[in-house]
């Protein structure tokens, strides 16, 4: 599956400073779909290159973290369970606090 | 004549000459502004004319002449007009910040007519503050941010009311300041203050207009406004300490918090003039570097939220005595961190170190800061070696020390020097358990090298 990975608000660092990604995701074993469930642990394994602590806190992302699927927060269409379809553009945004 | 051909009595005479002309200058724009008030009260509808075709009641709005001259471009605004302006001028409005989002907002507010507007910073201007908070000059570095944004404020408009606050925003005194306002601006730069500012926001029923800057990205939102979220029901748990990076350590490019401070002075203004849709319920994500700016739909209000939700427990008591400092595990004060890792004997102060180079001993020093901060200024004959980078590079440090004949003793000179002092403890640590126990780290890193052992040595 076809999608476009961001990384914002110092969340970038954790992958080498690169910001978009685009990537092929395959379906997990015996799955019919691809949840950010899934996705998440992908991202782990596949894309964060140092501090996994600061992407991810569990089997959900630290606080501070915003999830966007396709310009829309994460809590309005299921969260982990949000189901993710081809060409879906994933947004993974630290919180700023700086002024 | 003294040795330097008089030169620091010039000095010492501009620099109390130019002080003396800010307190006046400022002390006129004080007076004139309270002469502007009085003489409104007095007579409402002649101001700056004798003519009574001024408008007035006849046109069913209550802008005078003045006004009307001052405003007229937004006055022109089919969308915006006299009840816009009318509302604009009935509101009040308060920035909590004036840095680099709070120097623009207070700017545009100020020019656009706001009737009242406050703001509250305990600061002081700083020379390397300025690339980005420009409403500060350098005759105002020293001297109260509060001050200078309201003289620069008051210059720019002298017929709205400008408040100072000049104090840091506390439990203690935040219900009361944030009370007198229909409007707040956060415009601070801590994760402590932001809750503390969103609380406050909700107990007492304000709109919230709240920005962030850093590096090269900005985010805004307006919060608590028509039953749309609060920060907190967007971020109900605190983000770990080392989420939360500062300008003064990462960096920012000023004229980005300037973008989202403007949109800020924006977002206040459509909530205050009743005029347009304020970002309520949506995040603007900008994006310097690629020119990109964003905008997302997130989460409404949470039923489950602490401070706005239907069990809500924040109250107004618990408010003054929460402690959102070990809430969100950082200062809300912008003072860098002073760690503590190492023991006496592992450590030395600049001054020593400074003897050190001067009785020739040998030793070698590792700069254990990040490149780009390497290339900014260092001390002669320093190795760089970033700490994130320092296990792997080990081996260049034994062969440093081989090349100057050093042998890994208890004595041998191993030092270690950052920006502060904190890094280089971490490092030392680091290298302790690696096997070279000799090494020492330099207190307070080059800042103390330029405040204790070279004034000159450039400080960032």
């Amino acid at each position: 599956m076809q999608l476009t990975l961001e990384f914002g608000g110092g969340l970038e660092l954790l992958c080498d400073s690169v910001k978009i990604h685009s990537v092929n995701v395959d379906l997990p074993a015996e799955e019919k779909k691809l949840t950010m469930k899934h996705l998440l642990a992908w991202v782990r394994s596949n894309l964060i290159k140092e501090r996994p602590e600061m992407f991810m806190k569990g089997d959900t992302v630290r606080p501070g973290v915003l999830v966007l699927v396709n310009d829309c927060d994460w809590e309005l269409s299921g969260q982990l369970e949000t189901t993710l379809e081809d060409k879906d553009v994933v947004v993974f945004i630290s919180t700023l606090h700086g002024g | 004549m003294d040795s330097n051909g008089g030169v620091d009595e010039l000095l010492t005479e501009l620099q109390s000459l130019k002080d003396s002309k800010l307190d006046i200058e400022a002390r006129i724009s004080v007076l004139e502004a309270q002469l502007q008030q009085i003489q409104s009260k007095q007579h409402p509808n002649q101001k700056g004319s004798s003519d009574c075709s001024n408008g007035g009641s006849e046109s069913g709005h209550d802008l005078t002449p003045d006004m009307i001259y001052r405003y007229s471009r937004q006055l022109l605004l089919p969308s915006f007009g006299v009840q816009g302006q009318s509302n604009l001028l009935k509101s009040s409005i308060l920035v909590i910040g004036a840095g680099g989002l709070g120097s623009p907002a207070l700017l545009y507010l100020a020019a656009c007519g706001v009737g009242r507007l406050g703001m509250v910073d305990h600061d002081v201007v700083e020379l390397n503050n300025l690339h980005r908070q420009i409403i500060h000059g350098e005759a105002y570095i020293g001297r109260s941010k509060v001050e200078s944004a309201a003289a620069a404020c008051r210059s720019i408009n002298s017929t709205i009311e400008i408040v100072e606050h000049k104090e840091a925003l506390r439990t203690s005194n935040a219900l009361e300041i944030v009370s007198k306002y229909d409007i707040v601006i956060d415009a601070t730069d801590n994760a402590p203050s932001r809750y503390m500012i969103s609380d406050c926001c909700v107990l007492l029923g304000k709109p919230l207009v709240s920005g962030a800057a850093l590096g090269l990205e900005g985010q805004l939102a307006v919060y608590n406004y028509n039953g749309g979220p609060c920060y907190r029901c967007l971020f109900p748990t605190p983000p770990p300490t080392t989420a939360c990076q500062r300008c003064s350590d990462s960096g920012v490019l000023g004229v980005v918090p300037g973008v989202i401070g403007c949109l800020q002075a924006l977002e206040a203004i459509k909530v205050a003039s009743l005029v347009g849709e304020p970002l309520s319920g949506r995040m603007l994500l900008f994006d310097a570097l690629s020119a990109r700016i964003r905008i997302v739909k997130i989460r409404g209000r949470s039923s489950l939220c602490e401070a706005c939700g239907d069990n809500a427990t924040v109250t107004h008591q618990k408010f003054q005595h929460f402690d959102y400092e070990k809430f969100t595990q950082s200062p809300l004060s912008a003072a860098p961190l002073k760690l503590k890792l190492l023991t006496a004997d592992s450590r030395i102060s600049s001054k020593e170190y400074d003897e050190v180079v001067k009785k020739g001993e040998a030793h070698i020093l590792i700069d254990v800061r990040p490149s780009h901060h390497y290339k900014i200024v260092s001390l002669p004959k320093s190795t760089n070696i970033p700490l994130a980078n320092l296990e792997d590079r080990l081996p260049e440090i034994s062969s440093e020390l081989k090349r100057k004949g050093i042998h890994d003793a208890p004595d041998a000179g191993i030092y270690v020097v950052c920006r502060r002092g904190n890094d280089s403890q971490r490092a030392v640590q680091l290298l302790h358990k690696m096997g070279f126990t000799s090494a020492k780290d330099i207190v307070g890193g080059l800042e103390s090298w330029a405040h204790d052992v070279d004034q000159r040595f450039p400080t960032y």
